[in-house]
């Protein structure tokens, strides 16, 4: 799916710099919501969801309260607006944590905040899902170029972007290192990644 | 290009396990509040029955419905097909009034293929059982069924059912349900045994991936999974057998023979059963028996299907093979 990087993909981020990026994220989502009591974190599949769990991992080690963050995952892919301009993809899942998301603090957390679609989308999701108190979103990169009134509330690190070039976030989990590649494209801007 | 779905036959093996992996993250939808995706909205979805039905109609009513998609039922009975109208004309009916999916049932086999291919309609077509033929959304629940229920692991998404050993016991000549399952399943890596008299076996057996047994019980004590298949009594005009008590005391499962069946062996019956005819009243209320199960997970993998075919500009299981052969 991911928009293939040439070789002069160049590295912004490396792995300790994602490490003390999330810590940061953390830290700030502890300040915002003066503890994280009600925070309920929620990944978009596929690298967002690896993200949630560091992120969680990190909000208990900060509050002291190993295992009570509520992680899930939150698949969009049946909200999203470009269904019908691309075949019918395959599902991924979506997990919410036993307690629901009613009266929460629900932080997404993504990738790539690109052209803000994704996110309108886990919105529309998360409507038919439960009434959060209130919804941040939490990303590794923005690279600008939205195309809907979004921003994100915590963002690792923004990275100014023509629409010619592409940013792949690779994760440990699901690629087998932690970096975020900067490369150019070699055809259309279709992907947000 | 649309893709229809005429023939389990027609479905490769990640096709089937991509629509079984869809199915499982659909099913999950059942334990939210608002049971409804927005997915299919604005598509319109007729549901063509020219034969009576109701759990199949009913399974892609709830199916089409829950991905928000607009739903015309159309029987036979009293419509215009009683006046003479002939399926051309009914589908140029259809296609007029802008049909994007066409799930047929219909009393001659073949029907669907016809409609798939004569140009009529431009929609895709799901064929909910066409005569002695086939029944493909059945077969796909079934092998979904039986995934859940013997997979290692949660729910065995991503896996096929190698090395399962499945046995069809019934009246496989008539039963649309066996042989779409017979293609299916061996295409899962299944091995499947049909056990049946000698007058309810069809002609041509020896062509499909399969078993053949006459003898019940041999079969019973190594399966995974005994599928009973409905005595059609509306299709029975000549004498299969020579009597009901008969048949049930050699073909039909009961108490005792469910006894011998491996402890995690599943019963499955596709409905409507036969209480007494080929499945005894304590196998179908028994905790082994999935036939309720199977109804409730009909609706997830229709919903699968009918999402696979029209949620993108084009079949999903069709691209799949294009970028294979790349």
């Amino acid at each position: 799916m991911d928009a293939r990087t040439s070789d002069a993909a160049r590295s912004v981020l490396e792995a300790p710099d994602i490490a003390r990026v999330l810590t940061r994220i953390a830290h700030e989502i502890v300040e915002r919501a003066k503890g994280a009591d009600d925070v309920v974190l929620l990944g978009i599949p596929t690298r967002g969801v690896f993200l949630a769990r560091r992120l969680a991992a990190r909000l208990e080690e900060i509050t002291g309260k190993p295992g009570r963050i509520p992680v899930g995952s939150l698949d969009i892919t049946m909200y999203r607006d470009d269904l019908r301009l691309r075949p019918a993809r395959a599902l991924a899942r979506t997990e919410i944590p036993d307690d629901g998301i009613d009266g929460r603090l629900v932080v997404l957390v993504d990738d790539v905040l690109f052209s803000g679609r994704t996110i309108r989308a886990a919105l529309d999701a998360l409507g038919d899902i439960g009434r959060p108190r209130a919804v941040q979103l939490a990303v590794l990169v923005d690279r600008g170029h939205r195309e809907l009134p979004i921003r994100a509330d915590y963002v690792g690190k923004n990275l100014p972007t023509s629409l010619r070039e592409t940013v792949k976030v690779q994760l440990t989990e699901e690629d087998g290192r932690d970096s975020v590649l900067l490369g150019l494209r070699g055809t259309t801007p279709a992907d947000g990644k | 290009m649309k893709r229809h779905l005429i023939s389990a036959a027609d479905l490769s093996r990640d096709d089937a396990v991509l629509i079984l992996d869809t199915a499982e993250e659909l099913a999950r939808l059942a334990d939210r509040p608002i049971k409804k995706l927005p997915t299919l909205r604005g598509r319109t979805v007729v549901n063509l029955f020219f034969e009576d039905s109701t759990r199949t109609r009913i399974s892609f009513e709830a199916a089409a419905k829950r991905l928000s998609a607009d739903v015309i039922n159309f029987s036979a009975k009293g419509s215009s097909v009683s006046k003479g109208e002939s399926l051309k004309d009914t589908a140029l009916t259809l296609e007029a009034m802008g049909a994007d999916a066409v799930v047929i049932r219909h009393h001659a086999s073949g029907a669907p293929h016809r409609l798939a291919t004569s140009g009529w309609i431009n929609g895709a077509v799901v064929n909910a059982g066409d005569g002695t033929h086939e029944h493909p959304t059945q077969a796909l629940l079934d092998a979904f069924t039986m995934r859940r229920r013997l997979a290692s692991g949660a729910s065995g998404a991503g896996q096929d059912l190698a090395g399962r050993r499945i046995t069809i016991v019934g009246d496989v000549l008539h039963s649309r349900v066996a042989r779409s399952n017979v293609h299916l399943l061996s295409t899962l890596g299944a091995e499947v045994t049909l056990v049946a008299p000698p007058t309810l076996v069809p002609f041509g057996v020896e062509s499909w991936p399969c078993e053949v047994s006459y003898d019940l019980d041999a079969v019973v004590g190594k399966t995974d999974a005994v599928m009973m298949l409905r005595v059609q009594r509306e299709r029975m005009n000549a004498a299969f057998f020579p009597t009901e008590r008969e048949y049930a005391r050699r073909y039909g499962l009961d108490g005792d023979r469910m006894a011998r069946m491996p402890e995690h062996a599943i019963v499955m019956h596709p409905g409507p059963m036969n209480r007494g005819m080929e499945i005894t009243a304590e196998v179908a209320d028994s905790d082994r028996c999935t036939a309720v199960e199977q109804v409730a997970n009909g609706v997830s993998i229709r919903m699968a299907v009918l999402y696979l075919l029209l949620g993108g500009n084009e079949s999903a299981v069709a691209a799949a093979r294009t970028e294979e052969s790349k």
